[in-house]
């Protein structure tokens, strides 16, 4: 007993004395790079000293030190100490169990009570993560999204982002089943986006015709130039389909630039129609929504229908994907993935597998590329640029890739921690690129990287797949 | 006399400019089980996968119940009554056992699912197990099983195995083995069987064939193939 306990100080002595060195050595780096700032505010030169950024550094330098000695260098020691500790708190949280759930309800409730016309978006947060815990993930998630704008209706910047999100949620969705689903890796999915965007912007001026007719005329736009990409690239794989994927999509967006008089090019198209509810504009006169239905104006209205709307093109997405996973086409797609000569051998013909793969991935990237055309109100080539490409496939790979709830989870990690971390400006790119690396490194293969089976078997078996390390990387 | 099954007149087949088959004739009878025997590159995978149309054959004919399938893409021969094994199993890893097999029938043409299952599973019961089960975690013999069944699931007259001893225990060989006789003498299916393990081969089939740097050294029925000297030193001796 002694031992160890002498074993345990000279753990912390020793890391503390690790840390104390790291500590001094990042003084000696950042005094002069972070200590003091080149003002020239007077017009001349001086140094202004920032000691609290430094202290903060070196700090950081010193405890992160300070854990990793401990951790990684006394594993077991630490191992010992921590263990003990959590073994009591874990015996004491399961006792109580109970206690605990009905406290965070209660507390959830108080926090809803105290600021009754704005639902703090962590109360929310917790109840979400309660019910996904009694639930399940799916319809806590499914939940959230349909009471979200109750919720949140006096918070027009959270319904916007709330928006924003399921777009994205719609578009990784979209993409999967180009990347999850069949294996094609696509750097230019957001081409289908603009397609899409444009298409509705162009008919809906010039013909006037309502969302509702433009939105299929939208979707089948960009399926016909997915299968325009498809043709040329029907014998490449891997790296070399990404580097054609990813110029088809700068082609498209320099088309669009220069195209100008369909597309007005850089300057864009303003004044797109509006989206309608099925032909009543959300306007404040007397033929307009709140109008009919006997509502006091509220410019919220065309919000929460824009939410409801993505929020059903989303789910649309989601269900055919399901439905086609279980249809011989899909199961094609999912094949062709794991190994193409294989597929060819049992007499399907690739070709068409993967057109109508980059075809329907596609059509739902040109329908959400219409609702954002309607949703803005005005489009440049701007908004199709490649970094959109990135984000929508940093969606399905860190979701994934084929898991439908794993690409919801990482839109809305990923799109609202652009939003939550807003302030840090320029760093947001390196803070992203972190959580990319951390994923990378602890769940290489997505957050959800379990397959769904598309077909069950009406009883569990002992031995599930999941316990069965699987033979291949 | 009946008509041949399948009959590959002359064939040659290049990858780029070198030669893999020079001249090749080989015939296969319905109810047949047929073994192409040969050393590491001799060329018995290339006429394997040239039946199936990849590489095509330059030169020669293919021919499968009296139809030219010389130049037709792959998978329309794989549509024909055709059903490949391919050499190294080449299942879907992360789909289950059961989504293998339904990808097996994806062409099948006419009469019941339910019923080609069921046959398969009757050949290799421990598929029926594993059924839930993702290809990826099945061992080599139950994927190679697993790879038998995805083939029979189109319900073929001809079966191509590449094979299928590759990696595999003696014990599961002889598993594989005597399903490939039970399929021959029960549903009189007609298989074609390229292989090295030359011993098992030859003891299984009607006939067979020596294929040596891309040609037919050597055929007749499997018996006499087992007793002649030059296969016997070269293919069953070799070791010793």
């Amino acid at each position: 007993m002694s031992a160890s306990s002498a074993g345990k100080s000279s753990v912390v002595m020793h890391a503390l004395k690790d840390a104390l060195i790291a500590g001094i050595v990042a003084f000696g780096l950042f005094v002069l790079l972070l200590g003091f700032l080149a003002d020239d505010t007077l017009g001349k030169l001086r140094p202004l000293p920032r000691p609290v950024l430094l202290a903060a550094a070196v700090g950081i330098v010193f405890v992160g030190r300070f854990l990793i000695s401990l951790i990684y260098y006394n594993a077991a020691a630490l191992r010992v100490l921590l263990g003990e500790l959590f073994v009591a708190a874990f015996a004491l949280a399961k006792r109580f169990r109970f206690v605990l759930l009905a406290l965070m309800i209660v507390l959830a409730f108080v926090w809803i009570y105290r600021v009754p016309d704005d639902w703090p978006l962590v109360a929310t947060i917790i109840i979400t993560i309660l019910f996904a815990v009694w639930l399940g993930l799916t319809p806590a998630l499914l939940a959230l999204a349909v009471l979200f704008p109750v919720a949140f209706y006096s918070n027009p910047y959270y319904l916007g982002i709330a928006i924003i999100i399921l777009t994205y949620v719609m578009l990784g969705w979209g993409l999967n089943i180009v990347v999850g689903l069949a294996g094609l890796l696509d750097l230019g999915y957001v081409a289908f986006y603009a397609v899409g965007a444009y298409s509705y912007a162009i008919i809906a001026q010039a013909y006037g015709w309502s969302f509702w007719v433009c939105l299929p005329l939208a979707g089948l736009f960009a399926a016909f130039f997915g299968v325009l990409l498809g043709f040329p690239v029907l014998r490449l794989r891997g790296d070399y389909l990404a580097i054609v994927t990813l110029a088809f999509g700068e082609i498209v967006r320099i088309v669009l630039l220069n195209w100008i008089s369909l597309t007005n090019g850089p300057n864009g198209i303003g004044s797109i129609p509006r989206a309608s509810f099925f032909g009543i504009p959300f306007t404040a006169d007397d033929d307009g929504f709140a109008a009919r239905f006997g509502f006091e104006f509220d410019p919220t209205h065309r919000t929460v229908f824009l939410f409801y709307l993505i929020l059903a093109l989303a789910l649309i997405t989601n269900w055919v994907t399901i439905r086609l996973r279980k249809l011989p086409v899909g199961r094609a797609w999912e094949a062709l993935r794991e190994d193409e000569i294989a597929v060819r051998s049992l007499g399907i013909n690739p070709t068409n597998t993967k057109l109508t793969a980059f075809a329907i991935g596609a059509m739902f990237g040109g329908f959400a590329g219409a609702f954002f055309a309607t949703r803005q109100g005005f489009i440049s080539p701007d908004s199709f640029t490649f970094p959109e490409s990135a984000l929508i496939l940093a969606i399905v790979v860190l979701g994934g890739m084929g898991s439908q709830i794993g690409v919801a989870i990482a839109a809305i990690v990923m799109t609202a921690s652009f939003e939550l971390f807003r302030e840090f400006e320029q760093f947001r790119l390196v803070i992203f690129g972190f959580a990319m690396v951390g994923i990378m490194i602890w769940r290489p293969r997505g957050l959800i990287s379990s397959r769904e089976p598309s077909v069950y078997l009406k009883e569990r078996k002992t031995i599930s797949a999941e316990h069965v390390a699987e033979g291949h990387g | 006399m009946s008509e041949p099954l399948l009959s590959i007149k002359g064939v040659s087949a290049f990858y780029g400019s070198i030669a893999a088959l020079k001249g090749i004739d080989v015939e296969v009878m319905p109810g047949e089980i047929v073994t192409i025997i040969g050393a590491n590159g001799a060329g018995k995978s290339t006429l394997m996968m040239t039946i199936c149309g990849n590489p095509q054959a330059r030169e020669g004919t293919v021919t499968f119940e009296g139809r030219d399938i010389t130049h037709l893409p792959t998978h329309e021969i794989m549509r024909m009554k055709i059903a490949q094994s391919p050499e190294g199993r080449r299942i879907f890893p992360r789909m289950t056992v059961f989504e293998n097999l339904q990808m097996g029938a994806a062409t099948a043409e006419g009469g019941s699912f339910d019923e080609a299952l069921a046959k398969v599973f009757k050949l290799f019961p421990i598929l029926e197990q594993r059924r839930s089960q993702r290809g990826g975690t099945l061992s080599g013999g139950e994927q190679q099983m697993l790879a038998i069944g995805r083939a029979l699931m189109s319900r073929p007259r001809l079966l191509l195995l590449d094979e299928p001893s590759l990696g595999l225990a003696p014990l599961v060989v002889r598993q594989i083995f005597s399903a490939i006789r039970d399929l021959n003498q029960r549903e009189k299916l007609t298989i074609f069987l390229v292989e090295q393990n030359a011993f098992h081969a030859l003891k299984l089939a009607h006939r067979g064939y020596v294929m040596v740097n891309g040609r037919i050294a050597m055929q007749g029925t499997g018996k006499e193939l087992l007793e002649k000297p030059e296969v016997r030193s070269a293919y069953l001796e070799g070791g010793r």
